[in-house]
């Protein structure tokens, strides 16, 4: 991919700005953790739009400030890339799925949640999701499995607490 | 309801995208609030949407939006009204966060706040995916052979997120 500066190459960039989101905002099954193995791979490893550095500094950002986390990261890609004008294409990308299947939902499909094909469908994806998530923590952020070791055991330590502490002020 | 449903929309999901930290399930409880104060829907209408923007594709804070916006308006304008302002927020900060993060790029102290705060985002990370290891998500043996083999064609074979989600989908209705 050239950055060269012509005007026909700067309209296709933006196209490909809002199609890399379509397709990452259509594929966030589960929750903004599930979309991270999408943008590391679209964003860092195919388009490399951004380096493996900027995408670690990027969800720190992404996630201190408020608002939706997804959203947030399109912002900073669509920054990067063109400016302002730039984040306002990533962001539309990465809202306009999400958009068009809840109105379709609300609108047409309003017994979708008891949809016994639609509930298979989601036991399947459900464990891949977080499958998708470990394995990007070990082998996609390039980052030494020994943080990923101490990383879990902190994190298990602290879930476990305040699992507990919740367990203890319920009785 | 004339124009104050999409006046109210609009502050209180600005409100929510404003205050909204940490992501999906901390904007869900803002919006429960939003709906209590308003009488937009009753709370087992709510449960249910919660359940649905969970199960389709995209932020689940947008998803919410999108349908509260819908639902409490009966229009679409009501949803894009929502949407746009719950992202209205985000522009701002996300904006001028970028902004700083761009300029200070390659600054000596920047690089020594993030070299400090790269691990907790990999520790971040590591806590959701523990957090996802949950009954909800692994109901049975079949699920943990789909994770063990989806981990296993994504760390070593590479393949794509969205083919391995495609192929996830397809495996749930061919096993369940």
């Amino acid at each position: 991919m050239n950055t060269e500066k012509t005007p026909e190459v700067s309209s296709r960039i933006y196209w490909q700005m809002f199609i890399t989101f379509v397709r990452i905002g259509a594929f966030t099954i589960g929750g903004g953790y599930a979309m991270i193995p999408l943008i590391q791979r679209e964003v860092v490893q195919v388009r490399k739009w951004i380096s493996p550095k900027e995408f670690i500094d990027m969800l720190a950002l992404a996630q201190s400030a408020p608002g939706v986390i997804a959203i947030n990261t399109a912002i900073f890609i669509g920054y990067k890339i063109k400016g302002i004008r730039g984040s306002i294409v990533t962001a539309l990308g990465c809202a306009l799925p999400s958009f068009v299947i809840i109105l379709l939902i609300a609108m047409v499909f309003s017994n979708f949640k008891d949809n016994a094909i639609v509930e298979r469908i989601f036991k399947g994806i459900r464990p891949v999701v977080v499958a998708l998530i470990a394995a990007l923590l070990i082998w996609g952020l390039n980052i030494s499995p020994v943080w990923i070791v101490m990383a879990a055991i902190a994190g298990g330590i602290i879930y476990g607490t305040v699992q507990a502490n919740r367990l203890k002020n319920r009785n | 309801m004339g124009i104050e449903i999409y006046i109210q929309l609009f502050l209180s999901f600005f409100k929510i995208g404003l205050f909204g930290f940490g992501g999906g399930y901390a904007i869900i409880s803002l919006i429960q609030h939003e709906i209590e104060i308003h009488g937009w829907m009753t709370n087992s209408e709510f449960t249910d949407i919660i359940a649905i923007s969970q199960m389709t594709p995209g932020p689940i804070g947008i998803n919410s939006a999108t349908y509260v916006g819908y639902t409490a308006s009966g229009t679409i304008l009501g949803s894009a009204v929502a949407t746009f302002a719950i992202v209205l927020p985000s522009f701002i900060i996300m904006l001028t966060l970028s902004r700083f993060f761009f300029v200070l790029q390659g600054n000596k102290y920047m690089e020594y706040a993030l070299s400090g705060l790269r691990p907790a985002v990999i520790g971040l990370i590591a806590a959701a995916a523990l957090v996802l290891m949950n009954t909800e998500n692994f109901i049975d043996y079949k699920s943990i052979i789909m994770f063990a083999v989806a981990f296993f064609a994504s760390f070593k074979f590479k393949l794509h997120p969205i083919l391995l989600i495609i192929l996830a989908g397809i495996a749930g209705l061919i096993l369940y």
